[in-house]
């Protein structure tokens, strides 16, 4: 079968029971082959298919106070939000890698729950929302993905830019035929989703079955177990559309195709290698009795399949649904550091942008430029006074009444530290810092700020720890990383001064920490170099000074050199020689600078 | 929809564990299980619900009082009392709630129509006397977070807003979950909890396949699914009002006390709160055992419970707390 058949079946399949497969993370630029997949997919019949923009409120989001109608009527009235309006249908989330946490989690609750939770503007309700999403997710490169959690919930994962070249010339060629109407079902197979539906409360799974899911799921790296439920959501749905009141090995293969393939973070061991792990080879005792405990009722079609156990197709299976793009990645071996970046990546950038500016309570104000009037507060203010105002059946509304949210509007630091981890000396040095590292981040995290690491060595500099408040995150990027090699400080340089700019784009205040002696032996190039390395970081060093960003020159030599004082002075940088510094002294520093830069 | 059987949940002992201890002295300060996304946090602390055992309150009380011990709001009301047995609420606070929902506002609709000045209470007052469960806890906005402290530590809900000002008593058992990845809980927050506990997805095989075919069977029929559990739901029950009961008769020797003391000081725990939350941890665990007295087994089993937060931990510490409290167990307690 090839992908874009598996499309089709996955629609499908979603058609069937949108609510518990949870929907779709459709990767791809946007384009008519992503809108036709989309459409392809979203393609359930009888219900509605909303929309929800990436920076919907709060309000539309949960519902609340329907202001017009209140205002009219005199009364609270109440306006339902976009998930409970989504309530049987499909919700279509295009940029889903834009979505704010405010957003993404009532969309997981809603998912879990199958309920929203209204609780604002003085109204308690909750509502019915069960639905199935479709998130569409523009990011291209190491960009931000769709957030984890999310993507966690939804049973099909369809990366367009992983998909092989025939699967897009078919996709292509179907774009071009069918153009951007909206799918329709023809009547047969309304009718056959429809009966699948309601057999679908009838559809047994056996423990075989799942145990062959999950162990396939362990042999691809998958470790969610909604992953694995969803997989078998989907075994059940798969038979309920076959007419079958009982899960076979068909519909596990192909719940290991659609759910757990695209999830694969590893390639399955081989078998020669997995017969030289004897604790994976018997199966636990549970398993054993799995088998002929369900023999009797068991159709006969399982136990007639070819010799091949069925865990073995079934791990065959799922390997046939990862795609083209990601299999070449796993198989090179990058994969988990990439993902691992990718879902970093993901969080900083999503962590972001609710931070600009946290509501924090109300005010009576005046709205103006910048202040924007808090309307139910405002009625809610106004409210007592109706009576007194005497008006007609309308609200009125006096300045005095005017309330604004408030915002914390402190920007958020970020602590840059740039580390020179070449060569056993440096990484010894490093060992030295590390107490006045853990200070700074344990200081960030009591003060709410981000930290990030860019480590240089050998070739380049790597963002070891993406920007984060997280410490478990932190902690663990840390123990990953790995020194030795050259001294590229030219290229530690310039990746400190991206993510500074990159920091200030989100609005944040980034302060660069660099832990170096100043010694340099690469170019920027890579050549072995060190008069020409040296220029480069020089120039480094200029350019970065020339954003204006708050450094600090940590000199980690243990007799401290004018080289590394003078490259300090070049960058305008605070200049500190580290063995003469304790932890606590470090962290006040750090911060002493960011007050003033903030 | 009914709930997920609480006894239906696979494995999490620790987390089971602790919302039983929770359930039977409800002043050990809450809990905050912090772990794996889909390992059913949330689902057993939903369940919890079906548990616990009817109160009584006055009747028509917006704050389920006590009818032993009326509040304010209830006294002035002169009109003759009754009392009502009501579930013990489990309220959820969505991430979306805004701050007029949470500590109560004027009653907008009496306020609108009538032109009353009435306070229509908030989630804290639903929660007096219950439980109050924020999900990804370390997503709230800050300034709930400050306001739940406040209101947590002094057991009172102060308002005074838009001209009401209202003061309720707002006792509750703070439950939290969340996904440490996803941003950490402010220090200030975590210490408010008195247990804490890391939830990890299973990695063994059986029992991963029995988690899923468990959720599937109960997506199928929830209602047939729960039937099955009905016995093992009501066992849990009675175990449950039988600890509570119990609980004060349950002895704590001198020596209990000081072998906890030894376990803080060897782990070098911020203040006394942590000492007396193992101590009262413990004896909740070996009320729930039917025993009457708090022996060294149950501090042992409750230790990582009531001080894996409380250990001054460095950012970059590799080695989890729960390997140095295990040690401090083995040396103070020789086990």
């Amino acid at each position: 079968m090839t992908p874009s058949n598996d499309i089709a079946l996955a629609a499908e399949l979603l058609a069937v029971d949108p609510h518990r497969l949870g929907g779709v993370w459709l990767h791809g630029a946007s384009g008519p082959v992503r809108d036709r997949v989309g459409l392809e997919l979203g393609a359930a019949q009888d219900h509605p298919m909303l929309r929800l923009p990436a920076h919907i409120t709060e309000d539309r989001l949960l519902g609340g106070l329907a202001l017009a109608e209140t205002l009219n009527a005199g009364r609270a009235v109440v306006q339902q939000g976009l998930l409970a309006e989504a309530d049987g249908g499909i919700l279509w989330v295009p940029m889903a890698e834009r979505l704010e946490p405010q957003t993404v989690q009532p969309l997981c609750a809603a998912l879990d729950r199958g309920q929203t939770a209204l609780e604002r503007d003085g109204l308690s309700r909750s509502y019915a929302s069960r639905f199935g999403v479709i998130a569409l997710d523009e990011a291209v490169g190491e960009e931000a993905r769709a957030p984890d959690e999310l993507r966690d919930r939804l049973a099909f994962w369809i990366d367009l830019a992983d998909a092989d070249r025939g699967t897009l010339i078919e996709l292509k060629k179907a774009a071009l035929a069918e153009g951007p109407e909206p799918v329709r079902r023809d009547p047969a197979q309304q009718q056959r989703i429809a009966a699948s539906r309601e057999r679908l409360r009838t559809v047994e799974v056996d423990t075989r079955a799942l145990a062959a899911l999950c162990e396939a799921a362990g042999a691809l790296g998958v470790e969610s177990l909604r992953a694995m439920t969803l997989a078998g959501r989907a075994a059940q749905v798969h038979a309920a559309l076959r007419g079958s009141d009982e899960v076979e090995d068909a519909d596990v293969l192909v719940a290991a195709r659609l759910v757990l393939g695209p999830r694969a973070t590893r390639i399955p061991v081989p078998e020669e290698a997995e017969n030289e792990m004897p604790p994976e080879a018997p199966p636990s005792p549970a398993e054993d009795e799995a088998p002929p405990a369900d023999g009797e009722g068991e159709s006969d079609s399982s136990r007639s399949q070819p010799s091949e156990p069925l865990q073995d197709r079934v791990v065959e299976a799922a390997e046939s649904g990862i795609p083209s793009g990601l299999l070449d990645r796993l198989r090179s071996g990058r994969s988990h550091a990439r993902s691992a970046r990718f879902t970093g990546r993901a969080r900083g950038a999503h962590k972001a942008s609710s931070e600009k500016g946290r509501p924090a309570g109300v005010r009576a104000a005046r709205p103006g430029r910048d202040v924007r009037l808090n309307v139910v507060e405002t009625l809610r203010a106004a409210a007592p006074w109706q009576r007194l105002r005497r008006g007609t059946n309308r609200v009125q509304v006096r300045p005095e009444d005017f309330r604004v949210t408030r915002y914390r509007d402190r920007e958020q630091t970020c602590v840059v530290f740039v580390v020179d981890a070449s060569g056993s000396a440096a990484m010894q040095r490093l060992g030295e810092a590390k107490g006045a590292v853990e200070r700074v981040l344990g200081d960030c995290y009591a003060r709410r700020d981000q930290v990030a690491l860019i480590a240089f060595r050998r070739d380049g500099a790597e963002l070891v720890v993406p920007p984060t408040r997280s410490l478990t995150r932190a902690r663990r990027c840390l123990s990953g990383l790995v020194g030795g090699g050259t001294t590229p400080l030219a290229s530690g340089l310039d990746a400190a001064r991206r993510l500074a700019e990159d920091l200030r784009r989100k609005g944040r205040t980034p302060i660069v920490v660099l832990m170096t002696d100043g010694r340099a032996n690469v170019t920027r190039d890579g050549d072995k170099d060190p008069a020409r390395a040296a220029t480069d970081a020089r120039d480094s060093a200029k350019a970065l000074a020339g954003l204006g960003t708050p450094t600090l020159f940590l000199d980690t030599a243990p007799r401290p050199r004018p080289r590394a004082q003078a490259l300090a002075l070049e960058m305008n940088a605070t200049y500190l020689p580290l063995p003469y510094l304790n932890a606590a002294a470090l962290s006040q520093t750090v911060f002493s600078i960011a007050k003033q830069a903030s | 929809m009914t709930p997920f059987p609480f006894t239906a949940i696979v494995g999490q002992e620790e987390l089971k564990l602790a919302l039983e201890i929770a359930v039977v002295d409800r002043s050990i300060g809450g809990v905050l299980a912090f772990g794996d996304r889909g390992t059913g946090k949330s689902t057993a602390i939903r369940a919890l619900a079906r548990l616990l055992p009817p109160m009584r309150v006055v009747d028509g009380c917006a704050y389920h009082c006590d009818p032993a011990t009326d509040c304010e709001m209830c006294s002035e009301n002169d009109r003759a009392r009754n009392d009502v047995e009501v579930p013990v609420p489990v309220v959820d606070l969505p991430l979306g709630a805004t701050e007029d929902r949470v500590v109560g506002a004027l009653d907008l609709e009496a306020a609108l129509t009538r032109g009353e000045r009435r306070f229509s209470p908030g989630l804290l007052a639903s929660a007096h006397r219950g439980f109050l469960y924020i999900d990804e806890v370390n997503l709230l906005p800050d300034h709930l977070v400050d306001l739940l402290l406040d209101v947590a530590a002094s057991g009172q809900n102060v308002v005074e807003r838009e001209g009401v000002s209202v003061r309720h008593p707002a006792r509750f058992v703070l439950i939290g979950s969340g996904n440490p990845e996803e941003g950490e809980l402010r220090p200030q927050l975590l210490d408010r909890f008195g247990l804490s506990l890391e939830v990890r997805t299973p990695v063994d095989t059986a029992t991963r396949v029995e988690v899923v075919k468990r959720r599937l069977e109960y997506d199928r029929d929830p209602d047939a699914f729960v039937d099955r559990f009905a016995h093992e739901e009501k066992t849990l029950m009675r175990r449950l009002s039988d600890a509570r009961a119990r609980l004060s008769e349950v002895a704590v020797s001198d020596g209990i006390v000081e072998r906890a003391s030894l376990l803080c000081q060897a782990l070098d725990t911020d203040g006394l709160r942590g000492e007396l939350t193992l101590i009262r941890a413990g004896r909740a665990a070996a009320s729930l055992d039917g025993c009457r007295e708090v022996t060294d087994r149950d501090l042992a089993r409750v230790a990582p419970l009531a001080l894996r937060h409380r250990l001054r931990r460095s950012p970059l510490d590799e080695v989890g707390s729960g390997v140095r409290i295990d040690k401090a167990i083995a040396d103070v307690l020789s086990m």
